[in-house]
Parts: structure tokens; C-alpha cells; sequence
């Protein structure tokens, strides 16, 4: 009976966030484009799916994967596991005492990414209006890659206090340099998988495990260096995805010129 | 009615294979490096199959509804030709869906806690309430402001790199300036806008866009409308913090 109103509770908020698109949609739809929309039931049970689908998903990793991941970003950071059985807390540590808090980032980090509504959806399209030159999963390979790297380096700078803007502004340049000498295709999509990464499964777990190091390491603020990771996250595909695209574009050129060098002889 | 139970089994496959890595990464940490059992393995599984046939049912309805509404409004309004309506929508989409974000709203009135705390603002419920619905406007301005330069670009053909990048080393500039304690709210207020429903509408309306007009590519002009929403709110919550 809870689960019921609770779900109901989530439902009713999703309504919130999908009610003024709808009304916007509909509003230029009737109102100023004066068209009736095309094949209506179909829309409306569409939406509904997205809807209820959204709503099950979300209440879902709420009942079992959140409260599990919350507690083993908890366990990882937490002294005992980190320095030793019965240590309360952290006074002397070196950054390679954490190791399996980079390899949980990473690998979180790469698991929620692939799982990301948001990021199907985008993919979905890429792959369709590029004729099948990025797939699906490449792009979201790529992409999840790039937020495992991310978020890996993002606690290791919570481990080590490192100032966060160095890291972000050489991201940046590397970001830069890429776009010079990418593929041109790969470059509005390479941008906009930083802004889709940063979702509903990724951030909930990601930032539970900064706060968790925050806490525990002495000198670090968790107001200051628990919201990082999510920088990391969202800068990091960007460079994956246009390596990617370079990858796979030295391969194409590569199988070519190895194709044609027979015909040449 | 058959075909779409078919399918619907065919995307619970594929949410399956989506799934699965975290449920291994889960597994792994739990059993061998923790070294403890699963607690609620019942709770586990119910929770485990929700999120599989949610993720169908929203892929589901994505190419059902969202995408095609995106893209015929997209075409509607290149046939209709009439710029200034494409911009009011655009900055409305942009605006409506960002002022009701519930994300926005917990972050908005976290800010005003920590503005209060910081001395910025005074520790009173009404200027904290106050502060935090200014915050709100202002990210959703950026994000209409965003999607109306989006659509402009979109229609000129301007590379999206110039406009992101300057973005971005307008950024850079205003860290420089901006309220240390802003900072991280701005930089956090950029990820939030785009919520999981926005995403594959406004990608559907930017591809819509670049593939009606002549001599617009898809791939080179429909993609980055999403770059611009996560860009100019870091830039407006920055002024905000800057001027307020």
C-alpha cells in the first residue's frame, strides 16, 4: 500500500515536469500552427509510456540499486575499509590507499552511463540521421567511457585536494585542440553528450560516493568537493566521443589505403 | 497490436543488456571486495525488473511521441516561415520546461541556504525564498536565451564550436570575477537543465530543424542545441551571483 501511494507520488511529480511541455506543445501546436497533431492516439499513448516508464524506472532504482550503491560509496570511503579493521579516523593516508574507490568510479560511473535514458535518445537519433555511421552502442560506449575516466580522476582530486580548476581548464584545452583536428561531423554531437551524461541514474550515485570522501578525508569540504565529480562527468565524454570519431576514422582510412595499394601496383 | 507486443519484448532485451553492467558492477563490489551479501535480494528483484520495463516502456515512447512531435513541429513552423514564431517557441521550450525542473528547485533553494550562510543575502525566510525563485528565472532564461541562439544557429549554419567555445572561455573568465561560493552552483546549475524528458525533444527539433532547411546537415547542424542549454546558465547564474 505505500509503494502504491509512493509511486503515485512520483508519477504526480513527473505530471509536474512533463505538464508545461505538453501545454507549450499543444499551445503552438493548435493555437499558432493551427495543424491538428498527426496520429493523436498514438502520441498520447506514447507519452504515456514515457510517462509511467520514467515513473517505474526512477521508483525502481530507487527500491534497488540507490540505497545499494549509496551504502557501498559509504563502506569504500569509510576508514576501516580504507586504512584498516577499527580505524575511526583517517590521519595518514597515501592517494593508492583508495584504489578500489577509483575502480568503483570508474566502473559506476561506466554502468549508469550506458543505462541513461537520456543518452539512448540521443543515440537513438545520431545513429539514425548519420545512415548507420555511429551506432547506438559506440556512441554510447564512448560516451560511458568518458564519464568512467571522468569520475575516476574527479575522486582521485578529491583524494589528493587538488585544486579542481586546473583539472577542468586543461580538459578544456584538450577539448579545444580536439575540435581543431576531429572529424567535423562528430563535433555538435560530441558537445552534447557532455550535457546528457549529467541525468537521473548517473548523478544520484556519483555524487554519493564524492560525498562519502568528502567527509571522511580530512581538509575537504563536501560542499566544495562533492558537486566536482559531476564537472568531471559532463567534460570527460566530450573528449572520449571526439577520439571516437578519430579512432574510427584513422580505421576507415587505414582499410582504404591497405584496399587500394594493390590496385596501385 | 501484436507487432508492438513484439516490439516491446524486443526493447525489454535490450533494457536488459543496458542494465546489466551495473547489476555486475554491484555484484562485484559487493560480494568480493566488500565481501558481503545482498540484503533484501526480494526487494532487489523488484526493484531490478521496475527499472527493466520502465526503460522499455520510455524508449518505447519516445519514438511513439516524442520524437515525431518534435520533428512535425519542426517542419510546421519551417513551412510556416515565419522566424519570430520559431523564436518565441524555442525561448519558450526552453523557458517552460527548465522554471518547473524539480532538480532546479532543490538546487535553487540549497544556494539560498548557503548564500544566507555566506553573508551574501540576509538569513531571513523571505530573502531566501526570494533569492532562490530569482535563481530559478534566471537559469531558465538561459536555457530559452539558449535554444533561441541554438535555433538562430541552426538557420544560419554557423559551426557550433566558435559559439561553444567562446562560451566556454566566457566561463573561464567569469570564475575569475564571480562569488567564490557561486561558483559551484553555477557550475552544478548547467547539468540539471536537461532533464530527461527535455533531451530527446529538443534533439528532435533540432534535427527536424537542419533537415528541412536546404543545405543543413543533420549531423553537423541538429546536434548541439543541448550544448547551449548546459552552457549559458553557468554564464547567467554567474552574473546573478555577480550583480545580486
Amino acid at each position: 500500500m505505500e509503494a502504491i501511494i509512493h509511486f503515485g507520488g512520483t508519477i504526480l511529480g513527473l505530471l509536474k515536469d512533463v505538464l508545461p511541455i505538453a501545454v507549450i506543445l499543444l499551445g503552438f501546436q493548435i493555437l499558432i500552427l493551427k495543424r491538428p497533431i498527426h496520429n493523436p492516439a498514438r502520441v498520447f499513448v506514447g507519452l504515456l509510456f514515457v510517462l509511467f516508464g520514467l515513473a517505474l524506472f526512477l521508483e525502481g532504482l530507487e527500491l534497488a540499486l540507490f540505497p545499494l550503491g549509496r551504502l557501498m560509496a559509504q563502506q569504500l570511503t569509510s576508514p576501516s575499509f580504507v586504512v584498516g579493521e577499527g580505524v575511526e579516523t583517517i590521519v595518514a593516508f597515501a592517494w593508492s590507499d583508495y584504489f578500489w574507490v577509483y575502480v568503483f568510479a570508474a566502473a559506476i560511473g561506466f554502468a549508469t552511463t550506458v543505462a541513461e535514458p537520456a543518452l539512448i535518445a540521443v543515440a537513438l537519433k545520431a545513429n539514425q540521421v548519420s545512415g548507420g555511421t555511429i551506432t547506438v552502442n559506440g556512441l554510447r560506449f564512448a560516451v560511458a567511457v568518458g564519464v568512467a575516466a571522468g569520475v575516476a580522476l574527479g575522486t582521485f582530486r578529491i583524494v589528493t585536494g587538488t585544486p579542481l580548476h586546473w583539472y577542468i581548464i586543461s580538459g578544456y584545452v584538450i577539448v579545444i585542440i580536439q575540435t581543431t583536428v576531429a572529424p567535423k561531423a562528430i563535433i555538435p554531437l560530441a558537445y552534447d553528450s557532455g550535457g546528457v551524461t549529467t541525468s537521473t541514474v548517473t548523478v544520484p550515485l556519483v555524487a554519493a560516493l564524492g560525498l562519502g570522501l568528502a567527509e571522511t578525508i580530512p581538509g575537504r569540504s563536501p560542499l566544495i568537493d562533492g558537486f566536482g565529480l559531476i564537472a568531471f562527468a559532463s567534460l570527460f565524454p566530450m573528449i572520449t566521443v571526439m577520439a571516437y570519431a578519430q579512432i574510427s576514422e584513422w580505421r576507415t582510412r587505414r582499410v582504404r589505403k591497405s584496399n587500394s595499394k594493390p590496385e596501385e601496383e | 497490436m501484436k507487432a508492438l507486443i513484439l516490439q516491446f519484448l524486443r526493447s525489454l532485451v535490450r533494457s536488459f543488456q543496458d542494465l546489466l553492467p551495473i547489476v555486475l558492477v554491484i555484484a562485484f563490489f559487493q560480494l568480493v571486495v566488500l565481501k558481503q551479501a545482498v540484503p533484501q535480494l526480494g526487494q532487489m528483484l523488484a526493484g531490478g525488473l521496475m527499472v527493466l520495463i520502465g526503460l522499455s516502456l520510455f524508449v518505447q515512447g519516445l519514438q511513439m511521441a516524442l520524437f515525431p512531435l518534435g520533428e512535425n513541429m519542426a517542419y510546421s513552423f519551417v513551412k510556416k516561415g515565419n522566424l519570430w514564431l520559431l523564436l518565441l517557441f524555442a525561448f519558450t521550450l526552453g523557458f517552460g520546461t527548465t522554471v518547473a525542473e524539480p532538480a532546479l528547485i532543490a538546487i535553487a533553494d540549497e544556494a539560498a541556504t548557503i548564500a544566507a550562510n555566506g553573508g551574501m543575502i540576509e538569513d531571513a525566510e523571505q530573502a531566501r525564498s526570494s533569492y532562490a525563485t530569482g535563481l530559478r528565472l534566471v537559469v531558465a532564461l538561459a536555457v530559452g536565451f539558449a535554444l533561441l541562439v541554438g535555433v538562430i544557429r541552426i538557420l544560419k549554419g554557423w559551426p557550433v564550436q566558435y559559439l561553444i567555445i567562446g562560451g566556454y572561455i566566457g566561463v573561464v573568465i567569469m570564475t575569475g570575477f564571480a562569488p567564490q561560493e557561486i561558483i559551484g552552483i553555477a557550475y552544478d546549475s548547467g547539468g540539471v537543465t536537461t532533464s530527461t524528458v527535455t533531451v530527446p525533444l529538443v534533439a528532435a527539433l533540432g534535427i527536424g530543424l537542419a533537415s528541412s532547411i536546404q543545405g543543413r546537415d543533420p549531423l553537423i547542424d541538429g546536434f548541439g542545441l543541448i550544448a547551449f542549454a548546459s552552457l549559458t546558465p553557468m554564464i547567467f547564474v554567474m552574473a546573478y551571483g555577480m550583480f545580486f
